[in-house]
């Protein structure tokens, strides 16, 4: 960030010397700034994660979701600002609504991608907006079967297999990539998601925070819900339980450094 | 020069505005219909019937339609009249079901819900002048109890333990009431199949509308069944009994 203060970074219609938008990615800092959020893509279904950091403990478990469902077929995960999010999300749920409305038929992921990721877009022209402080995690089960999009506050928007935003995004990013999505099933992927977002949060930074999981599979009737209670709760000991096997190793470890 | 008329599309005139040559006109009535359905209460839930036809005028046109279409898991939905305005409707309560599945609050539309959400469309376009051209049979289990409600065109709306509409309300609702009435809670599944198959057999004798290939359908508290069509069997030897009607 060497350009603060070069006049460069004030509007999104003012590229810098060097061709960048500074707001753009002052935009992408806002996402940094959240709690981590991922999505897998496996081979019945897709999962998406996310590391719900609560500022008090006087907040009611289960509120203030952070995955929302944009219809039926489409789940939404997001990292940063949460404002900007639900407009997002309503702007898929209209999207998605229209679709039907004009096709009778489930609007396919790649089409609803592509016009979240072109809306984004638009706030990144005009001087008198600002970007969307966002990335958005897009689950979806069309005619190609599960499908996993990513869309951020650029306005780029690309198909994974697996992907993270937010805070620990690198760190869960290794983990990801550690995974062979291709044969993983939808219960293993919740557990490993689960893990995932427990491996990734920093006690040290924030205390607080609660896992949202949820997955479109077979057993949502291929439709877009957070997992049930029992999942849910059998995931989160899962993450738990690896995350003191890791402890234990980083013990043994500094013991043979004795 | 003449000065030049432009001609407004119907939909963009309003009276008193746009170039006045005809009064604005509505729909004068169906186009493609679907006869009668019927439903009653019985033991378990609810039962309802409606044939596989929709007519055009007098032909019978299409020949594997469906009128009974589940809402949600405890919501069915029969329909009578234009199947034009059948299929808006169906795609407009989709569109209520997406939007309160979207909400993710925990909550379900139940069957009365549906119901008033329902009759309120029917009633705002009645009172629009511009009626959907139907009669609808609102069927389903909400909370344990037994919904079974009606509305059509004008939005008028009752509920009662057996309901019908167009030529059902003349032939099936007699002998409903006499087998069904008051006696809900005691008819078995197998008893409210018999009574239903009763009132469309004798509908398919009566109602130059019908036809013999209908499906069925139940509400229960484990969710809506619809069946595929089917056929009843029927004994034609009567008709060489009867006397008069020109015959």
């Amino acid at each position: 960030m060497t350009s603060i203060g070069t006049g460069y970074d004030l509007s999104v219609s003012t590229y810098s010397p060097d061709g960048r938008v500074f707001q753009v990615e002052y935009a992408q800092k806002a996402v940094d700034n959240s709690g981590t959020a991922i999505g897998l893509r496996v081979k019945d279904g897709v999962v998406l994660a996310v590391e719900k950091i609560k500022h008090s403990r006087l907040l009611v478990p289960g509120s203030n979701k952070r995955i929302m469902t944009a219809g039926r077929h489409i789940g939404v995960a997001a990292a940063g600002w949460m404002s900007d999010t639900r407009h997002l999300v309503k702007r898929a749920r209209d999207e998605a609504h229209h679709y039907h409305s004009v096709y009778k038929a489930d609007i396919p992921a790649k089409i609803i991608a592509e016009r979240m990721g072109m809306y984004v877009q638009a706030y990144t022209l005009y001087s008198s907006v600002r970007p969307f402080g966002v990335s958005t995690i897009l689950a979806c089960v069309d005619t190609d079967g599960p499908q996993l999009y990513m869309v951020e506050p650029s306005g780029q928007f690309t198909g994974y297999r697996g992907c993270a935003a937010g805070k620990g995004k690198q760190a869960a990013k290794t983990e990801i990539e550690k995974l062979k999505l291709e044969e993983l099933t939808v219960r293993d992927a919740v557990k490993e998601a689960a893990r995932i977002i427990y491996a990734a949060h920093d006690e040290a930074k924030d205390k607080l925070f609660e896992l949202e999981l949820s997955w479109i599979c077979a057993e949502s009737g291929m439709l877009h819900a957070h997992v049930p209670a029992d999942v849910l709760a059998e995931a989160i000991q899962h993450a738990e339980r690896s995350l003191d096997e890791d402890d234990d190793d980083d013990d043994e470890m500094e013991d043979e450094d004795l | 020069m003449d000065p030049v008329t432009l001609e407004l599309p119907h939909t963009l005139q309003r009276p008193g505005h746009a170039v006045a040559q005809e009064p604005m006109t509505r729909p004068a009535g169906p186009i493609v219909t679907g006869t009668s359905v019927v439903a009653f209460k019985y033991r378990d839930g609810i039962i309802m019937a409606a044939d596989c036809l929709a007519s055009y005028g007098s032909l019978a046109r299409f020949r594997s339609e469906n009128r009974l279409f589940k809402v949600n898991e405890t919501t069915l939905l029969g329909a009578a009249g234009d199947m034009g305005d059948f299929q808006y409707m169906k795609h407009k309560l989709e569109d209520v079901m997406t939007h309160e599945y979207d909400m993710d609050d925990g909550q379900r539309l139940g069957t009365k819900s549906v119901y008033k959400c329902l009759s309120n469309i029917m009633y705002g376009r009645r009172t629009a002048i511009n009626p959907l051209w139907n009669a609808y049979v609102v069927g389903g289990v909400d909370g344990g109890e037994r919904v079974l409600g009606y509305v059509d065109l004008y939005g008028t709306t009752y509920t009662a333990d057996a309901v019908a509409t167009g030529f059902g309300k003349q032939i099936a609702i007699p002998m409903l009431r006499r087998r069904v009435e008051g006696r809900a809670d005691e008819i078995s599944e197998e008893e409210a199949v018999a009574i239903l198959d009763d009132c469309m057999r004798v509908l398919f004798y009566r109602d130059c509308r019908a036809l013999n290939k209908l499906r069925r359908a139940k509400v229960t508290a484990q969710g809506v069944e619809i069946s595929e069509p089917y056929s009843l069997e029927t004994n034609w030897t009567y008709a060489e009994s009867i006397v008069g009607y020109g015959a």
